[in-house]
């Protein structure tokens, strides 16, 4: 009679494997690495290491004179007001492309499919909807520059444009997606669109919809001091200055305000998304 | 008790609905605060709409738009803005893949392992994903230019650091809310903390962790398209060169590929995404 002694393996049984496939891994890296001139030690070089530390060591002492600390002051409110005008204008947008898009109000989807011409119409609308939100804001905002100078108008447009169709889109996916029952009875026993859509589509959803379009907010401010980059006003504008001057502290401050400010509009997102329910 | 009572009502006592405003109205004071935010911002950004509205301003565009056409598709420049797409593409793999790599390494410090951790790490570590994440690409990608030069190396790194914060805080996220069985059961088997994470915790979370970084992966491929508007490599630098130089037939073809790459990425998105959740 023998006992087995269970005993745990010396080494790992899969080893062969995992040597096999990270290094399968790091030769499928390799043209990665050429076209996107991965030079890690460029970062060593001692000219460009001079440079960083110069300008990593102009990061202290911030630059805190009230004379900046006033223009940070406004042009923080003015990011914080481009990303709300921006949204308020791609509601705009947003709500009579998502009533004319819903496929819920359909009254022809009643019975059966939905007749032709409303089927495209819905589709057409849908793939605007797409080309709206695939072109990045920050290529918006470059186009409107051009248009109308530089400025916060570029920067509001390209918000409302992109976030149009990103609003657009996703109303419309939750709209579909919710307890469609009480607007089809609704529909189904004469109401119009708008009453039916009022009475019975939106309440079911309103929690849903407030949340997300908050959350897309805060996304909002976050892109507001990217366009900034462009020439739209804001805290990304006088961040690209500071940086153009090579001014290390002015940089550092702008840096600080900017995490804060994002930090506080998470912070007051979540808030709201809580109390919305 | 011999004070005479009211006589009940059998039913509820009927009562009106409360009037539309009064002040403990939560929804009431939060439209009210958000009137006032959106007025303001209209009010105070001197928006140049006269400007917009104007004929001048649709001529220009118009002229503008029509610059665009014909889109130039000489063989020698569609060759380039291929390059372009695919050093675009290039700069996001790169930077999702170190970036996962990093994510991780930052998200075990992140997160309490056990019961028992006391994870002193914890807060510091969350500190800097928190600061890494809330800084955008394009910030990180002008910033990094100083010491990384022009080119698409400026923007794989942008890419990486903010995505680093933000799968960071996910994997840590993902590592807290795995199971504890199975790493308990190694621990009182006297195994070390490394060998506990690598055989128990990260087999569990491993498809968690995937499924993030091909979503972050998506995102960035977009990011990555127009980082190089700060001359961080990739489309966004064709974009910015050729419309800086006012060459809109070029631009065209650019914006065009642009198009084509977020429309191709959304849409195996979306097919990946139907066939894994048939």
């Amino acid at each position: 009679m023998s006992t087995t002694v269970l005993r745990a393996p010396d080494r790992d049984p899969a080893w062969l494997g995992r040597v096999f496939w990270i290094s399968a891994l790091l030769v499928l890296l390799w043209p990665l690495g050429v076209a996107t001139e991965f030079k890690p030690w460029v970062l060593v070089e001692p000219r460009n290491l001079k440079v960083t530390a110069q300008f990593l060591g102009g990061f202290w002492p911030l630059t805190l004179n009230a004379e900046f600390m006033g223009l940070v002051l406004r042009e923080t409110w003015r990011t914080v007001a481009m990303a709300t005008a921006g949204l308020t204008l791609a509601l705009v947008v947003a709500i009579p492309f998502t009533l004319l898009s819903n496929r819920v109000l359909s009254i022809s989807a009643l019975v059966g499919p939905m007749a032709r011409g409303p089927a495209w119409l819905r589709q057409g609308v849908r793939w605007f909807l797409v080309f709206l939100r695939s072109i990045p804001e920050l290529v918006w905002a470059l186009v409107f520059v051009r248009v109308v100078g530089l400025g916060p108008t570029a920067g509001v447009l390209a918000i409302a444009l992109t976030y149009g169709g990103m609003l657009g889109k996703v109303y419309g996916e939750i709209l579909e997606s919710g307890e469609t029952h009480t607007t089809q009875n609704l529909l189904r026993n004469g109401s119009g669109r708008l009453q039916a859509f009022f009475y019975g589509l939106l309440p079911t959803n309103a929690a849903e919809l407030t949340s997300y379009t908050v959350y897309r907010w805060e996304c909002a401010i976050r892109s507001s001091v990217v366009l900034g980059f462009v020439g739209a006003g804001g805290l990304g504008q006088q961040m690209d200055n500071s940086m153009k001057m090579f001014n290390g502290g002015e940089v550092a401050t702008l840096l600080l305000v900017f995490i804060a400010l994002v930090a506080l509009a998470d912070q007051v997102s979540a808030w709201l998304r809580k109390a919305l329910g | 008790m011999s004070a005479p009572t009211k006589p009940q009502a059998a039913n509820e006592v009927y009562r009106l609905p409360p009037s539309l405003f009064h002040g403990r109205c939560k929804a009431c004071w939060f439209l009210a605060g958000l009137l006032v935010l959106i007025v303001a911002s209209f009010w105070s950004l001197d928006l140049q709409w006269a400007q917009f509205f104007s004929g001048e301003a649709a001529r220009s565009m118009g002229r503008f738009l029509a610059e665009f056409f014909p889109p130039d598709t000489s063989p020698e420049f569609v060759s380039r803005v291929a390059q372009g797409a695919w050093e675009t593409l290039a700069m996001s793999a790169l930077g999702t893949l170190i970036a996962a790599v990093v994510g991780l390494a930052l998200a075990l410090p992140a997160s309490r392992l056990h019961e028992g951790d006391a994870a002193w790490g914890r807060a510091p570590t969350r500190l800097l994903l928190n600061a890494l994440r809330s800084i955008p690409e394009l910030v990180w990608a002008a910033l990094l230019l100083i010491s990384a030069g022009l080119g698409p190396f400026a923007g794989t790194l942008a890419l990486a650091l903010h995505t680093s914060g933000v799968l960071g805080r996910l994997f840590a996220e993902a590592i807290e809310n795995a199971p504890t069985g199975p790493g308990a059961a190694l621990r009182v088997q006297g195994l070390g903390a490394g060998r506990v994470f690598l055989f128990a915790t990260l087999p569990q979370v491993l498809p968690q962790l995937m499924s993030y970084t091909l979503y972050r992966w998506e995102n960035n491929i977009r990011a990555a398209a127009i980082l190089g508007v700060v001359g961080a490599g990739g489309l966004g630098q064709l974009l910015s060169f050729h419309m800086g130089l006012f060459q809109m037939n070029k631009t065209a073809t650019v914006l065009a590929a642009m198009l084509l790459l977020v429309g191709l990425v959304d849409a195996m998105s979306n097919l990946s995404r139907r066939l894994l959740t048939r």
